[in-house]
């Protein structure tokens, strides 16, 4: 684990800092974001050439069974016509530190296998994928245990929290896996239920919790290791407009504090809160749009009057804000 | 991730199916305490046969007719053995370290005491000597004497089972009874032996020698004689005496000839040892099959366990547990579920043990304990690690599919 932990520990730190600070002003442009990764208290850096995507993805193929009964769920046919996005055999895809993407497809368009691989659950038939710099293909199986704890946060359709375990011990679970003590492991998942506005259902299970108040659990539990990415499969396909409505607003300044968020959705609704929108079709992607720029908030939290079912950022008041909240202290020892 | 929080996640794995658990910790419980008590029960019959047997004196030499298994050509020649043979052992000149000599015949007869009827296994006749030879006391009234015995007189002693079956709570003492159709008084019952075996040391009859072959067995053959050595020292030189006279009397040159035998209360105790082993081994084989099919029962839950939470195993991988505190927690709960029921199988095998079981008091063999135990948990570890691998093994996107 240590050899790894120090494999990691320059990562997590960019990381770390990309998505700790730059609330309030965010620099915009990348040269200010470069300046914020290998600012003085991180002298790792990035390397030679500048901060490393959150996300690359080289010809990405997912094929399922053999010879003629061969179904390619992601990447197109092999001999296929070259896509719209120029990528031709196989999936590319480069997202950047603070973005929100948003993945919108019909289903069997290949979104939610995207989604299992970009969070390491599913590996690819072909192609590379770097994951915060980290060529995933390569790592063994208790590696790739690290990094969906320390890289990935997970947020499900259908939340998937532990059952029989009240939302607190929920939250603090990915920290135990990652062997935070006890004491600083409560500190930071009840910071994170904070921060999701249920400080109040601390000693709630999941069957005495809403949908929208599991996701939100769920939200917490994702973003407590303070990982690289926020990896949302359709969030809110399970949830009536009030709670969409909560969860969003919860993504959406998670995401304006500069957590990358990725999330998968075939709502329209949904996917004007993200800062660039991806549709796949066929296991392709076939375009690719930009709503906001991808180191400034997002849409929802520009121009609130135009997403009227998500409460206004001061709804929250009571919640923490992110800068230098206990939630970044890393999930490295 | 230490091995106190793996632990912790296994109490909740084995908390959120209390009767599930329970019952599976009952299978390793009563394996467990199967073979406490069994064993105990096999040790226990084995330590109060010999317990019985030493009570009967380890002086004590019984001689009876016969050449035993290797001399069957020297049937025909058999001599039974008389109340001749009886006196010449009694002979101190011939037989210095025999201290008494008491012939015997047995035969089983029903004895009849106002209506009340019951069958006596052993209806024993011989010389007063046999009481202390065999370790007979008489609780109440008084042995018969040697007078008796010249008199032919039809007294009788009578055991404790004999006197609780004919008389109730009466005292026996001076009352006549009817055995095979010949009246007897009573005039002494014998303390309660207590015993295990097929015979009931406490059902018997013991008249004289004279009386029992007048009206029973006639005045032919004995069927044993009683010796009592000086000591118990002695037994050996008492064995070889017996040997000397017996042959004088039978008149038998050859050793390797005799037709009769004369064993000790150490070999018989030998015999006793050896058959009882086998018989606690029977008992323990059957007790650890037993702990075996709770092991299978561990497996069986620990699978459908997997089974049942192969989601939450998805959903614990895709927030990043290893493989090995998957593995741990499974492993864990199979280990906990045969710990605590290997624990409380020990509790209730000590407890059950405590009691009377048909007759046996048990006797604990404390290594049967721990290998009990021990063997619990290894099972619990064994039968649990092919769930556990399995849980650990599922790959993260299809656990998180199954529904």
């Amino acid at each position: 684990m240590g050899r790894l932990a120090d494999r990691f520990g320059g990562r997590l730190g960019a990381a770390r800092s990309g998505a700790g600070g730059h609330r309030g002003a965010r620099p915009s442009g990348p040269a200010g974001r470069a300046d914020g990764a290998t600012g003085p208290e991180d002298p790792v850096g990035d390397g030679p050439w500048g901060p490393s995507p959150v996300i690359e993805v080289r010809s990405l193929r997912k094929t399922y069974g053999h010879g003629d009964a061969t179904v390619r769920a992601l990447g197109g046919p092999p001999s296929a016509r070259v896509g719209p996005d120029g990528g031709g055999d196989g999936v590319d895809l480069v997202v950047e530190q603070g973005d929100y993407v948003a993945v919108m497809g019909s289903s069997g368009s290949g979104k939610s296998t995207l989604m299992n691989i970009l969070g390491c659950l599913d590996v690819p038939t072909s192609g590379r994928y770097l994951l915060d710099g980290i060529d995933v293909g390569g790592l063994d199986e208790h590696q790739l245990s690290l990094v969906r704890n320390r890289k990935i946060g997970f947020v499900f359709q259908s939340f998937n929290l532990v059952p029989r375990t009240p939302a607190l011990a929920q939250v603090e679970l990915p920290l135990a896996y990652a062997g935070v003590r006890a004491a600083e492991r409560r500190r930071r998942a009840l910071a994170a239920l904070a921060l999701v506005g249920l400080a109040d259902r601390v000693d709630h299970r999941p069957n005495e919790l809403s949908g929208g108040q599991q996701q939100r659990v769920a939200v917490a539990r994702a973003l407590v290791t303070a990982p690289a990415m926020l990896l949302a499969d359709e969030p809110t396909g399970n949830l009536d407009s009030r709670s969409t409505g909560d969860v969003l607003a919860v993504i959406d300044r998670l995401n304006a504090a500069g957590r990358t968020v990725v999330l998968i959705t075939h709502e329209d609704e949904v996917a004007r809160h993200a800062k660039r929108v991806l549709r796949l079709v066929d296991g392709q992607i076939i375009a690719d749009v930009r709503q906001a720029p991808a180191d400034g908030p997002p849409p929802a939290l520009l121009d609130p009057a135009a997403f009227p079912s998500s409460p206004a950022p001061g709804a929250h008041a009571a919640t923490p804000v992110l800068t230098g909240s206990p939630l970044d202290g890393g999930a490295s020892r | 991730m230490n091995p106190v929080e793996i632990l912790r996640f296994a109490v909740g794995g084995l908390a959120a199916n209390k009767v599930r658990s329970g019952l599976t910790m009952l299978g390793v419980l009563i394996g467990v305490a199967a073979v406490i008590i069994l064993l105990a029960v096999g040790n226990g019959s084995s330590q109060s046969v010999k317990d019985s047997i030493e009570k009967l004196g380890t002086n004590a030499l019984t001689v009876t007719s016969g050449g035993g298994f290797q001399s069957g050509s020297s049937a025909q020649g058999t001599k039974p053995l008389t109340v001749d043979d009886a006196r010449a052992l009694a002979d101190p000149a011939d037989a210095p370290d025999i201290a008494s000599v008491a012939p015997e015949v047995t035969t089983s007869q029903t004895a009849v005491y106002d209506g009340t009827s019951h069958s006596v296994s052993q209806v024993v006749g011989t010389y007063p000597a046999y009481f202390k030879t065999s370790n007979s006391r008489v609780d109440k009234g008084d042995y018969f004497s040697a007078d008796d015995v010249l008199n032919s007189r039809k007294v009788a002693v009578i055991g404790s089972t004999t006197a609780t079956d004919l008389f109730g709570t009466v005292s026996p003492i001076g009352k006549k009874v009817v055995i095979g159709g010949t009246p007897f008084t009573v005039v002494g019952e014998l303390a309660t032996k207590g015993g295990t075996g097929f015979q009931d040391p406490d059902d018997t009859v013991i008249a004289p020698l004279p009386t029992v072959q007048n009206a029973f067995t006639g005045f032919g053959s004995l069927s044993q004689i009683l010796v009592e050595a000086k000591s118990s020292s002695a037994t050996t030189k008492a064995q070889n005496e017996i040997t000397t006279v017996l042959m004088g009397t039978h008149g038998i040159k050859d050793a390797s000839d005799v037709d009769f035998q004369v064993s000790s209360q150490q070999s018989l105790l030998d015999t006793q040892s050896s058959t009882n082993k086998t018989f606690t081994v029977l008992l323990g084989a059957v007790a650890a099959i037993s702990l075996l099919v709770g092991g299978i029962g561990i497996t069986n839950i620990m699978l459908v366990t997997v089974t049942e939470r192969t989601r939450e195993i998805g959903i614990r991988k895709a927030i990043g547990a290893p493989r090995g505190v998957i593995l741990g927690q499974f492993l864990a709960e199979s280990t906990l579920l045969s710990l605590i029921g290997g624990g409380l199988g020990v509790v209730a095998g000590l407890i059950g043990s405590r009691f009377t079981i048909v007759g046996i008091r048990p006797v604990v063999i404390p290594s049967s304990v721990w290998g009990a135990f021990a063997i619990a948990v290894a099972i619990g570890l064994f039968f649990g690690g092919y769930p556990a691998n399995r849980a650990a093994g599922l790959r993260p996107i299809e656990a998180l599919r199954h529904e």
